[in-house]
C-alpha cells in the first residue's frame, strides 16, 4: 500500500525510508499513514468475521454431540497447545518491539526482532505439524513426546535412529470420511476432528500469510525502507501478526482446555 | 478517441486552463493503449472495465435467462400416444389392441443436448437436468457476477472520488486488484459453465451441491469462483470505506456529501462485513465436497441447516448490497431532473444506515420452513423493520418530485420506472415476510416475481437509468433521447409481461425451479417468455443508442442535467487527475434554490425547464 519514489533521491547515502513520498492522490504521508491503518483494521474484521463462521460451527455441534467433543478433545494435549501459545505470545511482542525500533531507526535490532519473529512462526508450524498433526493422522510420535511413555507397550516400529516412534492404532484421527481411529466411542468423533483441522489448517494457513509478511518486511528493511517517518508496512504486518496470536488465544481453550 | 478532447468544450478550457487529454485520450499506439488499460489504477479507467465485464456477464446471465423461460414455453410431460408404423399407420397387436408408446414433450433443452453429444434423447431427465443448469446458470451469474459487482464497482468506482472531489480512491493498486480477481472468479465460474454447468441452484444447498450428479470438478470450480469474487467485494468495499473517511474534499462534512456517497458507504460497510463468512461458508462447502468433511452432511451427524443459516447470514445483507447503490442512484437522478433540493436529506442518508443496520438481523426469513416457529416468528417481525427505512426513501423521493421542474430525460423515466417497479416488489415482499401466507407462498413463481421485482425492477433498471445519467460524463458523448426512451418503455413493457404474470402463477401454486408444469399453467409461461423476448428488444435497443453514441454522438457539455454534485465541475469526459484544482466545496449537493449549477449552459442541452434560482 506504499509507493517508494527512488527518484526523488540524489544520495545514495540517504536512506529509503527518507526519500519515501506518498501516492499523489493523498495531500501528506500522514494521511496516507491513516487510511492505510483504517482499511487493515476493517480488514483484520473480515478476518474475524471469517473465522465466527468456524467458531459458529464449533459451539452448534458442541451443543448436538458434547461426548464426541469431549472425546476427541482429549485426544489433545494441552502442553504442546500451551507451548505453542507461549511462541506466539512471544512473536507478538518482538513483532510490536519491532515497529519500535524501526520508529526509533535502530534498523540492526528491528531487523533481528523481526527475524526472531519470523522463527518463532516456524516454531509454531513445526509444533502443530509434527508434534500434533503427524501422530494424530499417523501414529508416528517424535521420540521425546511427554505423552509418548503412556503408549510404549503398543509400540511397532521405529524410524531414523529411534526419533520417530510408530504406535499401533494410534493414527486415523483424521476429519470426516478419513476417519479411521479404531478405539473411539462416539459415532460423531470425525465431526470433532472435521472442526478441529478446518480451524487450525486455516489458522495455520494465516501464520503462513503472517510469515510471508513478515519476510517481505524483513527484506525491504534491508534495503533501508522503514524508518521512523515511514513504517506503514510494519505496522500493519504486526496488526495482522497480533490477530493471528488472538485467534490462537480463542482457538487454544475451546479447543484444548474445555472438558 | 482523441476527438474528444474536442474545441466543443472549448469554454470549460478556458474557464480551467485546460492542457491535458481527458482519461480516455491513448496513449500511443494500440498496444500501448491495451498495456496502459490492464495496468492502470485510474479509478476511472477500473471503473470502464468493470462496467465492460458486468455487461459481459449480464450477457451470458441473460442468455441463460431467455433459455430458461424458452424451455418453459411447453410442459414437459410423458404421454402416451399410439404408436405408429414406417407408413405412418396407427399399429395394433395381434388382439386388435393399440400399441402405445412413450412420447416426450417440451424437451428442447434435452434434445439440444442430444444434439450435441450425438446421443438419443432417452429419458425425460435428459431435459430436466439442463433445464437445472440453465436456471442455476443464470442465478450464479446474475447474482455474484452482475448485480452485486453492478452499481458498485462501475458506477461507484467512477464516481466516488468525483463525487468527494478526490484525485482517486484511497488504495488504487488494491482498486486494481480487485478487477482482475472478479476477472479471475468469473473465468472460473464461466469454466465450470463449459464443462458441464452446475446443477444446485445458485445458493448452492447442501446435500444437492454435495450429491448432485453434476461432475465433481463443475461444483467445486463454480463455489470457487464465487469464494474468489467475494474478495474482489471485499477489497473494493474497504477501499470505498477509507475512501469516504479520509479523501473527502476540504469543506465536504459528512452530511454535504451526496446520497450517492451515503448508500455507497451503507453498501461498503455490508460488503466488507458480510462476505467474510460466505468465504469460510463455501470454503468448508469445497471441504465437503472434495473431503467430505461431513459438518453440513447430516448422514455424519452434520446438519445442512447450518449451511442454510450460513449462506442467507451472508446472502441476506447482499441483498442490500444490491439495492442500496441503487438507492443512491435514484436520490441523485430525482433531484437533479426535477431541480429540486431532496426531501429530507438525514433521513435518506440514515436510512441507508439503517437498512445496512437491519440487513443483519433478517437473515432468517428465507428459512421459515426449516426453522423453529419462535425462530421464524422473531424473524418475521424483524423483516418488517425493513419497510421502515425503504419506505421513508420512496416517501422522500415521491416528496421531491412534488412541485419540482421535472425534465423527463431517460435517466429521469428510468427513475419513475424504478419507482413503479420497485413498490410492487417491496409490497409484495410483505406477504412472504408474514409467516400464515408465506406457508402458501414461499418457493413458488411468486416468489420469482417478488425478487425479480426489487432486483432488476429495483437494481438493474437503476443501473441502466445511473449509466444513462453519467454516461455522458463517462465518455463525454450524449446520447440520442428518443430512441433512448423508447428502449426504456421497451424494458419496462417486457420487464412487466414476463414478471406480473409470474404472480398468478405463483399464487396458483406453480413452485420454482421445474422444467414441467401441469397444462392450466401454460398461457401464463407463454406470456411471461413472450415478455422475455421484449425484454430482450429493450436492451437490444438500449445498446446500439449506446454504440450509436459512442460513435457518432454529440459532444457531451461538462453538466448536461444541470446537477450541484461535483462531478460536473469536471469536465466531460474528466482529466487523467479528475479536477485541475483541488475543489472546495461551498454549496451543499442539492441546493438548486439558492445555487446556479457550475458550467451550466441552458444552450449547451436544451432542458425542458430551467432551475430555480435563488429568490
Amino acid at each position: 500500500m506504499s509507493t517508494l519514489d527512488t527518484r526523488s533521491g540524489i544520495g545514495s547515502d540517504v536512506p529509503l525510508w527518507k526519500r519515501y513520498a506518498a501516492g499523489h492522490h493523498w495531500r501528506s504521508a500522514d494521511e496516507e499513514f491513516d487510511a492505510c491503518t483504517l482499511g487493515f483494521w476493517l480488514f483484520l474484521a473480515t478476518e474475524v468475521l471469517l473465522f465466527a463462521g468456524l467458531f459458529c460451527a464449533y459451539a452448534m455441534l458442541r451443543y448436538k454431540y458434547p461426548e464426541a467433543f469431549l472425546n476427541g478433545s482429549s485426544h489433545l494435549d494441552w502442553r504442546w497447545g500451551c507451548l505453542n501459545t507461549g511462541v506466539l505470545l512471544i512473536s507478538s511482542y518482538t513483532m510490536a518491539a519491532s515497529i519500535r525500533m524501526f520508529q526509533l531507526d535502530r534498523q540492526a535490532m528491528g531487523k533481528l526482532l523481526l527475524a526472531i519473529t519470523f522463527a518463532c512462526g516456524i516454531g509454531f508450524l513445526i509444533i502443530k505439524g509434527l508434534f500434533e498433526y503427524t501422530p494424530k493422522l499417523s501414529g508416528w510420535f517424535i521420540s521425546f513426546d511427554p505423552a509418548l511413555p503412556h503408549y510404549l507397550d503398543f509400540k511397532n516400529g521405529e524410524a531414523l535412529g529411534g526419533l520417530f516412534v510408530h504406535i499401533d492404532g494410534y493414527g486415523g484421527k483424521a476429519p470426516g470420511q478419513f476417519f479411521s481411529y479404531a478405539f473411539s466411542d462416539n459415532p460423531f468423533e470425525p465431526l470433532w476432528w472435521s472442526v478441529y483441522y478446518c480451524a487450525t489448517g486455516i489458522h495455520a494457513l494465516h501464520v503462513v500469510i503472517g510469515m510471508s509478511l513478515i519476510a517481505w518486511c524483513f527484506f525491504r528493511a534491508r534495503k533501508g525502507a522503514y524508518g521512523p517517518t515511514h513504517y506503514t508496512m510494519v505496522e500493519n504486518t504486526g496488526l495482522y501478526w497480533h490477530l493471528v496470536d488472538l485467534i490462537w488465544i480463542f482457538l487454544f481453550p475451546l479447543l484444548y482446555l474445555i472438558h | 478517441m482523441t476527438t474528444l478532447d474536442s474545441s466543443k468544450a472549448g469554454h470549460l478550457g478556458d474557464h480551467h486552463g485546460h492542457h491535458g487529454g481527458s482519461y480516455l485520450t491513448p496513449k500511443g499506439g494500440w498496444l500501448t493503449t491495451v498495456v496502459d488499460w490492464a495496468t492502470t489504477v485510474d479509478h476511472k479507467k477500473i471503473g470502464v472495465m468493470y462496467l465492460v465485464a458486468v455487461l459481459f456477464m449480464f450477457f451470458l446471465g441473460g442468455v441463460a435467462a431467455l433459455v430458461v423461460r424458452t424451455e418453459l414455453l411447453t410442459p414437459v410431460r410423458t404421454v402416451e400416444v399410439q404408436a405408429t408404423d414406417a407408413a405412418g399407420k396407427l399399429m395394433v397387436d395381434a388382439d386388435g389392441k393399440p400399441v402405445m408408446k412413450s412420447v416426450i414433450t417440451g424437451q428442447w433443452l434435452g434434445e439440444m443436448k442430444a444434439k450435441i453429444k450425438g446421443e438419443e434423447l432417452t429419458s425425460i431427465d435428459g431435459g430436466n437436468n439442463w433445464y437445472n443448469r440453465a436456471f442455476t446458470l443464470h442465478g450464479a451469474i446474475m447474482v455474484f457476477m452482475v448485480i452485486i459487482p453492478s452499481i458498485p464497482a462501475s458506477l461507484g468506482n467512477f464516481l466516488i472520488p468525483l463525487m468527494l472531489g478526490a484525485k482517486d480512491v484511497a488504495f488504487p493498486r488494491l482498486n486494481l486488484l480487485s478487477w482482475y480477481i472478479y476477472v479471475t472468479g468469473s473465468i472460473f465460474a464461466v469454466c465450470s459453465i463449459i464443462i458441464g454447468g452446475v446443477d444446485t441452484g445458485w445458493t448452492f444447498y447442501t446435500p444437492y451441491s454435495t450429491t448432485t450428479d453434476a461432475e465433481y470438478a463443475n461444483v467445486v470450480l463454480m463455489v470457487l469462483g464465487a469464494f474468489i469474487l467475494g474478495f474482489s467485494s471485499i477489497l473494493t468495499g474497504l477501499n470505498f470505506v477509507v475512501t469516504v473517511h479520509k479523501l473527502r474534499a476540504p469543506g465536504m462534512g459528512w452530511f454535504d456529501m451526496p446520497l450517492f456517497i451515503w448508500a455507497m458507504y451503507s453498501t461498503s460497510l455490508i460488503q466488507v462485513l458480510a462476505t467474510p463468512v460466505i468465504g469460510i461458508t463455501l470454503l468448508l462447502l469445497i471441504f465437503e465436497r472434495m473431503f467430505k468433511i461431513g459438518i453440513f452432511d447430516p448422514a455424519m451427524g452434520g446438519d445442512p441447516v447450518l449451511y442454510q443459516h450460513f449462506f442467507w447470514f451472508y446472502s441476506h445483507p447482499v441483498v442490500y448490497v444490491m439495492i442500496l447503490p441503487a438507492f443512491g442512484v435514484i436520490s441523485e437522478i430525482i433531484p437533479v431532473h426535477s431541480h429540486k433540493k431532496i426531501f429530507g436529506y438525514r433521513a435518506v442518508a440514515f436510512a441507508s444506515l439503517g437498512v445496512a443496520l437491519v440487513s443483519f438481523l433478517v437473515w432468517g426469513h428465507h428459512m421459515f420452513a426449516s426453522s423453529g416457529e419462535l425462530g421464524a416468528t422473531v424473524f418475521s417481525a424483524l423483516t418488517f423493520l425493513v419497510a421502515i427505512p425503504t419506505a421513508v426513501k420512496v416517501f422522500n423521493w415521491i416528496a421531491t418530485l412534488y412541485k419540482g421542474s421535472i425534465a423527463l430525460t431517460t435517466p429521469m423515466w428510468y427513475a419513475l420506472i424504478f419507482l413503479f417497479l420497485f413498490s410492487i416488489g417491496g409490497l409484495t415482499g410483505l406477504p412472504l415476510g408474514t409467516l400464515a401466507t408465506d406457508l402458501h407462498l414461499h418457493d413458488s413463481y411468486y416468489v420469482v416475481a417478488h425478487f425479480h421485482y426489487v432486483m432488476m425492477g429495483g437494481t438493474i433498471i437503476t443501473f441502466v437509468g445511473g449509466l444513462h445519467h453519467w454516461w455522458p460524463k463517462m465518455f463525454g458523448r450524449m446520447y440520442n433521447q428518443f430512441w433512448a426512451n423508447i428502449g426504456a418503455f421497451t424494458v419496462f413493457i417486457g420487464f412487466n409481461v414476463t414478471f406480473f404474470t409470474q404472480f398468478f402463477l405463483g399464487t396458483q401454486g406453480m413452485p420454482r425451479r421445474y422444467a414441467s408444469y401441469i397444462d392450466d399453467y401454460q398461457i401464463y409461461h407463454v406470456i411471461s417468455t413472450v415478455g422475455s423476448y421484449i425484454l430482450l428488444l429493450g436492451f437490444l435497443i438500449h445498446l446500439f443508442v449506446f454504440l450509436h453514441s459512442l460513435v457518432a454522438g454529440r459532444k457531451a457539455p461538462a453538466n448536461p442535467w444541470g446537477g450541484l454534485t461535483l462531478e460536473w465541475e469536471a469536465t466531460s469526459p474528466p482529466d487523467e487527475h479528475n479536477f485541475h484544482h483541488e475543489p472546495i466545496v461551498r454549496h451543499g449537493p442539492y441546493d438548486f434554490d439558492t445555487t446556479v449549477p457550475p458550467h451550466w449552459d441552458p444552450k449547451d442541452y436544451p432542458l425542458p425547464a430551467r432551475p430555480k434560482h435563488a429568490h
